[in-house]
């Protein structure tokens, strides 16, 4: 078991760890917090699957973007004198049910498929490769989702605006 | 030796603790938490599959059009959770069931 393997099995431990207190946890700050740890974890998969451009882009996005976005939501709905930021659980057997049932399933399917696997490819950074695309057989997906984030731009700032000035 | 199906079972443990996160939490906030770990396990099965199959970089294309959608999703649905709040005093998802007020 080389070192990268260890790396490997310590980092997956603690996405799946800290994704299980995101979901199990009665606090919701302690689950944006450890929302963290997950998002950190897939971004160090990443940089094991050679994905060097994405693992930079999840911290940015997901990191400094979606988590603050999941931090001022948790403040913003709770009354400042209201500090117990908790939330209990409802039809948790129906839930884990499901939960397990799916893990199940699509465990078996990923251990017992037989993939058309290529082996490992080389490493090589990514960077060339995903400007060449995006701005020659992926351009219309490209400007598409820009305007798509134009579009949720506005929109966030139409609904949460006062409707006193209308 | 790291195989493509450790990848998938881990991206499977996370797409079921997002299923679980998503069926029973209560508050809205918490049910958008669910999403993302939803959206990132999906993300890590496009990531792996374009690793470790002849597909080249297209897996790691569509991880990037994910990863817009997410930040678009979250923000629009942060929105609408405020004015859930500012309409109902509430977040908790089970509690807001009015249609009209």
């Amino acid at each position: 078991m080389s070192i990268s393997d260890i790396i490997f099995v310590v980092v997956s431990f603690v996405t799946v760890a800290s994704a299980a207190v995101v979901v199990l946890s009665r606090s919701l700050i302690y689950s944006v917090f450890s929302l963290l740890f997950t998002f950190f974890g897939i971004a160090t998969l990443y940089v094991f699957l050679g994905a060097d451009f994405l693992a930079g882009a999840q911290v940015l996005i997901y990191v400094g973007g979606i988590l603050v976005l999941l931090l001022f939501g948790v403040m913003l709905t709770h009354r400042l004198y209201n500090l117990n930021l908790t939330t209990e659980k409802f039809q948790p057997l129906t839930g884990t049910v499901i939960a397990i049932a799916v893990f199940i399933s699509l465990s078996s399917a990923a251990v017992g498929t037989r993939w058309k696997l290529i082996g490992e490819k080389e490493l090589e950074p990514t960077t060339k490769q995903f400007g060449e695309a995006f701005l020659s057989t992926y351009l219309l997906p490209f400007e598409i989702a820009s305007v798509l984030l134009l579009v949720a731009l506005i929109g966030a700032a139409m609904l949460v605006r006062r409707r006193t000035d209308i | 030796m790291i195989q493509l199906h450790h990848y998938l079972l881990i991206s499977g443990a996370l797409f079921s603790l997002g299923i679980f996160g998503v069926l029973t939490r209560r508050n809205a906030i918490n049910v958008l938490m669910g999403v993302e770990l939803i959206l990132n396990s999906a993300n890590l099965n496009l990531v792996a599959f374009s690793r470790y199959s002849s597909t080249g970089i297209d897996g790691q294309l569509f991880a990037v059009f994910v990863i817009v959608v997410a930040a678009a999703e979250v923000a629009v649905a942060l929105a609408i959770v405020l004015n859930l709040y500012r309409l109902l005093n509430t977040v908790n998802l089970d509690q807001a069931d009015t249609l009209k007020r």
